[in-house]
């Protein structure tokens, strides 16, 4: 079966096998994306994948392999970290996120994005989800933004348990409720897309089931992207499923070939469990 | 011999003894194959080497401690003359005997008043109370070496007992810290009940007027004295006010800027600036306050008047102005302080998790907003705190206010006056030649009782603020 070994099989990487591009509009595009760390440490190498409405796609892969790299680039959060340079072209519906017109401020609330371990702010649950519509000015006053709080958190489904405590500390809450507060929060400012890095990583296995319908039921009216290091996640819930590794795309299929058929001999090495 | 030889004996024979225990446990590990060892062997020699050290050291200072006493003690029972002088006589007496006995005049035998022979005797007593304990300590050492060099065996616990000796020792630190506090706590408030005997507590407390100058001749100008010290702990808190109006906004801000904008450069040359300045001893901020801010701020006082005179406002007009003021005291108090609050801030700061940073910016929000929404209420507890350890250092203070803000104790609002605080006075009153036991230098106690309650309070009330900010994050 495996007759080549894994540094064979790098040497011979070349451009992304399968169909990481959709025909059609993409909510989002990446085109020959490169990343950079210490201008000589490179993170990610030509990376070129669609993000189409609607749609769930996996980001799946060994650690360090530059998944979460790219998800931070999607809405510029890589801005953030000193020495990090963004090479390449990446679109939110046909406009580059990069280029001078774009605030990335605003960027990031048309892209909102959820972390591996849930981070309410230290404030009430309430505070919690009203705090981007108050940024941005969402709501005229109280009583719709009352209505966007009940919204957001009844669409992330803790509008139930929470709704006699919105003055409580939302640090009070568990962990699934807490993540589950953080895509309220995420979705209370109308983003088209939501990214997700490693939401379940940091809870139990009921609370991340409840997390994987919530995503499954967000599908209808956001694109998401999630990196999980969960294949068995990764086969629930995606539409589409991409394989990094090293800093590269190896593989982007429907989420049935890539389990069942993969393309490439790295993809299938790491869902047989051979590495990673 | 001197005690000096007797502890370097105690101490050489228990490096000895270290040696000698190390080795018989390495000779059970060279020659019986068959015995495991349940320690290492230097385990074998700390245990021995402990066992002879501690109880004979603790033996030397508990002795060398009392043997002065006790000694005087037996001297004075030998003589009826002294037992007869009362209290203040006797210690009067007790220490030309020592003085005598010191100098070795006591010698010369043509002195024959009682201390001479008072002295001639304890120098004896010394000597013999010295070759007891010699004896005695070396015995110990010997007893405890005994105890445990033929005791131990390969099958000795010794790691475990070397454990809880040193746990004993560290106990025995910390007691030590902890009683020198209590000592002092102790002796402020011995002092401050005789003060409270002779002035009312409620007059201490509520009075408002200061002015700790006791007639001492019958004859003398002067007041009986007058100890309200609402006037003084008045003083400190306004001055203390002031100061962290100028220190909280400032070292908050820059704590901001350090912790969330400044970039690696910029921290590592500000950084270690902040720490010179936490350096400069209080007396220098002192000269500062007293040569400049102080000159400056009655100047502006006094065009601040002009103006009012000028424009006929009458609080204006009617303003006292002083060179040594609370403003001035407060200025240059908020300038030493602002590295204490700008530390403890970007502290709490920077241990706010990147993932509430991370959380704003994706949310949408700018740097600022994230900052001002999310960054500092999730530190605020801790930045509180750091104040509250701010203001209990600033009530402490004092060169700066006796330098800047005066000695006289007004019970006043404007910053432009003189004020007078707590520490300024229990300097004023201690300094120079008192008696120690008039009401005066009493109530320096009661100063200090008063302060040492406020400043504990206020640090009870931050720490467990600080705590309250930890347990959320760690």
């Amino acid at each position: 079966m495996n007759d080549k070994s894994e540094v064979e099989l790098l040497q011979e990487l070349g451009d992304t096998v399968g169909k990481p591009t959709i025909e059609g509009n993409p909510r989002m595009s990446c085109r020959n994306v490169d990343v950079f760390y210490n201008k000589d440490s490179q993170a990610i190498f030509d990376v070129s994948v669609d993000l189409a409405k609607n749609e769930i796609l996996a980001m799946i892969g060994p650690s360090g392999c530059g998944k979460s790299t790219l998800l931070r680039c999607l809405n510029r959060m890589n801005d953030t970290i000193d020495d990090c340079v963004v090479k390449g072209e990446i679109k939110l519906d046909g406009e580059d996120i990069h280029s001078k017109s774009i605030d990335p401020v605003l960027l990031r609330s048309n892209v909102g994005m959820v972390f591996q371990k849930p981070n309410p702010f230290p404030k009430s649950i309430y505070d919690n989800v009203a705090y981007g519509p108050k940024l941005h000015g969402l709501t005229r006053n109280n009583a719709e933004l009352d209505d966007l709080v009940e919204e957001s958190l009844t669409k992330a489904g803790l509008w139930k348990e929470t709704k006699d405590r919105l003055n409580k500390p939302g640090t009070g809450l568990s962990g699934g409720q807490q993540q589950r507060l953080c895509i309220a929060r995420t979705m209370a400012v109308k983003p088209e897309v939501i990214l997700m890095d490693e939401p379940t990583s940091a809870l139990d296995p009921i609370a991340t089931a409840t997390i994987e319908e919530l995503m499954y039921e967000l599908k209808s009216s956001y694109t998401i992207a999630v990196v999980t290091h969960s294949m068995q996640q990764a086969a629930r819930i995606s539409d589409r499923t991409a394989y990094f590794h090293l800093g590269r795309l190896v593989e982007v299929n429907q989420t049935n070939t890539v389990f069942t058929n993969p393309e490439h001999e790295l993809t299938e090495n790491y869902i047989t469990g051979r590495f990673g | 011999m001197s005690d000096l030889d007797l502890f370097s004996i105690v101490i050489v024979s228990t490096l000895i003894v270290f040696f000698l225990a190390q080795q018989k446990a390495k000779k059970w590990q060279m020659t019986d194959s068959g015995i495991t060892l349940h320690s290492l062997p230097g385990y074998y020699g700390y245990l021995s080497a402990l066992w002879t050290a501690i109880p004979a050291l603790l033996i030397f200072a508990a002795w060398s401690f009392l043997e002065v006493n006790a000694t005087s003690m037996l001297v004075v029972g030998q003589f009826a003359e002294l037992q007869a002088l009362d209290k203040s006589s006797l210690s009067l007496a007790l220490n030309e005997i020592h003085l005598l006995a010191g100098s070795g005049g006591a010698s010369s035998a043509a002195d024959a008043s009682i201390n001479a022979q008072a002295a001639v005797l304890y120098l004896q007593y010394m000597d013999d109370s010295f070759l007891l304990k010699t004896s005695s300590v070396l015995a110990i050492a010997a007893l405890g070496f005994a105890f445990t060099y033929w005791r131990i065996t390969p099958a000795t616990r010794a790691r475990n007992s070397v454990e809880q000796l040193t746990i004993y020792a560290l106990l025995a630190c910390a007691t030590i810290a902890i009683l020198t506090t209590v000592g002092i706590v102790f002796s402020v408030i011995l002092e401050s009940i005789e003060f409270f005997k002779q002035i009312p507590i409620t007059d201490f407390l509520f009075g408002t007027h200061w002015s700790p100058q006791i007639a001492i001749r019958e004859d003398q100008a002067g007041s009986s004295g007058a100890f309200g010290a609402v006037p003084l702990f008045w003083g400190t808190i306004f001055i203390s006010i002031i100061a962290l109006m100028i220190a909280g906004p400032l070292g908050l801000i820059s704590a901001i800027y350090l912790a969330e904008y400044a970039d690696k450069k910029v921290r590592s040359v500000i950084k270690p600036i902040l720490e010179v300045l936490a350096g400069i001893p209080t007396v220098v901020y002192g000269f500062f306050a007293a040569i400049t801010i102080g000159p400056l701020v009655r100047d502006f006082g006094n065009y601040l008047r002009d103006i009012g005179v000028n424009l006929d406002i009458e609080i204006m007009a009617n303003l006292t102005v002083s060179t040594e003021s609370a403003l001035a005291a407060g200025l240059v108090m908020g300038m030493m302080i602002v590295p204490f609050i700008l530390s403890l801030s970007d502290d709490v700061i920077s241990a706010v998790p990147d993932a509430m940073r991370d959380g704003s910016t994706a949310m949408g929000a700018t740097k600022s907003e994230t900052v001002w929404k999310v960054i500092v209420p999730a530190a605020l507890p801790g930045i509180v705190g750091g104040f509250l350890l701010a203001i209990s250092r600033a009530i402490g203070e004092t060169m700066i206010v006796l330098m800047a803000a005066g000695v006289a104790a007004n019970l006043t609002a404007n910053p432009m006056d003189a004020v007078t605080t707590v520490t300024t006075q229990i300097v004023t009153l201690l300094t120079g030649d008192q008696e120690f036991d008039s009401v005066k230098t009493l109530a320096a106690f009661a100063l200090g009782l008063g302060l040492f309650i406020t400043t504990l309070l206020l640090n009870i009330i931050a720490l467990h603020v600080v705590r309250k900010y930890r347990e959320q994050y760690e």
